[in-house]
């Protein structure tokens, strides 16, 4: 026992071992997620979703994982073998090490950074060179063009989203994940941001769902029109780790949207007299309730999936570019002028 | 005044809450599913299956190779060849239908003034080689006869709308 504590006491090891305590339950989220995706969107549909493979299809993402990893991967004729194999990595290398930073309570968190927010922005802006290189190593037209529009769309999402989380910085004079969603506590549910900044928080999700090139943004997707976007040439595990990435995205962008707008680990509760719940353990701040507001976000992703069609290209383009980021630089004026007036319980002078 | 509501209502995405909200209802209500091994939809008496060739109950088959459903068969999955039997009776020799040419129009039986060739309720069989699928007079009576019962009854039952 003692020698256990002891290794654990190697820095190196330590971190390996928070790093395992995060990824593993990450992936095995994003596995499930596949099959509320697919259960959810059933349901919507008035069908019932995957229910064959173990009790209630509870096993099917473990088949699917099992199919990817036995597949061939196909190297496609003339492709660069190199960049083919280093492109999936960027993207998931990059989709994971964002979640270095991500806070899952007041103290939990692997890399304590002040800049938390900023390097989030900056790790997801690299992952486009995965999309990017994925395409052009592929030496295929359909995978280039589609890469040039999903690399596109995500480029010109990132400046909305970058915009509309300026209002958060605005307003917590804040970097930091974690000290941002310490700034929302002490007043209940009205102290989150969501309140000032609701049309900000609006178009981060919205933002959110077209930089990971979801439904209705998932021009680059299209598969009910085209084949399958930049990695149309992939197979095997290679797609698998796209696959990844690209969930581990949404998740992330969840998270942020919970720790961001929502108040994160705080309770709801915190300042409710009625039934005495202020006292009780529901008023604390917990990981229960991160997770809780995540799902619900989690969720929105699958219910827009199943709700709206697919925006046409240019009118993605449009919807970014003079709508967006008109409202959202609009918006932080009136973040300014709110600060000026010093409106509470969000805006404190520091 | 109609361009200044239709400006608020898409900032306000009032649309896409209507369409969320239906979505929503439709995630609680009863799912149409059939489950199909284990549950089937209902089967009308005319339904179109897999092809047989009848028999009179005293065993004779009842094909006379008049080849009307050879003529009629729009895919031109019927092969018949016909012979004088020693008893001077005019009978098929040969009366192959494949069944990856066939569209299942029902066509033929229509055709049979002696409802010889009948489309029976099986529709659960496979082939695992080409030849599986080309069925031939031995196979077809083979079917006739396992499932007389059945295909008796349904003519029956169809009789009294003819």
């Amino acid at each position: 026992m003692e020698l256990i504590l002891s290794i654990y006491e190697i820095p190196l090891i330590n971190a390996l071992v928070k790093i395992v305590m995060i990824l593993v339950p990450l992936l095995l989220t994003v596995a499930y997620f596949t099959y509320f995706e697919r259960k959810v969107i059933g349901y919507m549909q008035i069908r019932i979703g995957p229910n064959r493979v173990g009790p209630r299809g509870w096993l099917q993402p473990i088949a699917d994982a099992m199919k990817l990893m036995f597949k061939e991967i196909i190297f496609p004729q003339n492709a660069s073998k190199t960049l083919f194999i280093i492109a999936p990595i960027i993207s998931i290398a990059t989709a994971l090490a964002a979640w270095a930073v991500v806070p899952f309570g007041a103290e939990l968190v692997l890399a304590e950074i002040n800049v938390s927010l900023i390097y989030i922005l900056a790790m997801t802006s690299i992952g486009v060179y995965g999309v990017i290189i994925a395409g052009w190593a592929s030496n295929s037209k359909y995978a280039i063009i589609s890469t040039l529009r999903s690399a596109a769309q995500i480029v010109s999402y990132e400046i909305a989203m970058g915009f509309a989380l300026v209002g958060v910085i605005m307003i917590s004079h804040s970097l930091n994940i974690g000290d941002i969603v310490k700034m929302q506590s002490g007043s209940g549910v009205w102290g989150w941001y969501v309140w000032p900044l609701l049309p900000l928080f609006v178009i981060y999700f919205i933002s959110g769902v077209a930089e990971t090139n979801r439904a209705p943004f998932d021009v680059a997707e299209g598969e009910s029109e085209i084949v399958a976007g930049f990695h149309v040439e992939y197979s095997g595990i290679l797609f698998a780790l796209f696959f990844l990435a690209e969930y581990a995205n949404m998740i992330l962008i969840a998270v942020l949207a919970a720790l961001l707008f929502l108040g994160g680990w705080l309770s709801p509760f915190e300042q409710v007299e009625f039934l005495n719940l202020g006292a009780s353990f529901l008023a604390g701040p917990s990981i229960i309730w991160l997770f809780a507001k995540t799902i619900i976000f989690m969720f929105l992703y699958l219910w827009f999936r199943a709700t709206f069609p697919r925006y046409r290209y240019d009118q993605i383009m449009r919807l970014g570019w003079k709508v967006f980021i008109p409202i959202t630089i609009v918006w932080i004026y009136v973040v300014g002028i709110m600060y000026y007036m010093e409106l509470s319980p969000w805006f404190v002078r520091v | 005044m109609r361009a200044l509501t239709q400006f608020f209502k898409s900032l306000f995405l009032l649309e896409l809450f209507k369409g969320l909200s239906l979505t929503g209802r439709y995630l609680f209500a009863k799912k149409f599913t059939v489950q199909y091994p284990e549950e089937k939809t209902p089967q009308s008496f005319r339904f179109r299956g897999l092809h047989a060739l009848r028999r009179y109950q005293n065993g004779e088959e009842r094909c006379i190779a008049c080849k009307l459903c050879e003529a009629v068969c729009p895919a031109m999955a019927i092969t018949i060849e016909s012979e004088e039997r020693a008893d001077g009776t005019r009978r098929t020799k040969k009366y192959d239908i494949d069944l990856t040419k066939c569209i299942f129009c029902g066509f033929c039986e229509e055709s049979c003034p002696v409802d010889s060739i009948v489309e029976t309720r099986i529709f659960e069989y496979h082939g695992e080689e080409r030849e599986d699928l080309y069925m031939t007079k031995e196979k077809l009576l083979a079917v006739g006869d396992k499932y007389e019962s059945q295909i008796s009854k349904d003519r029956g039952e169809d009789a009294s709308y003819r």
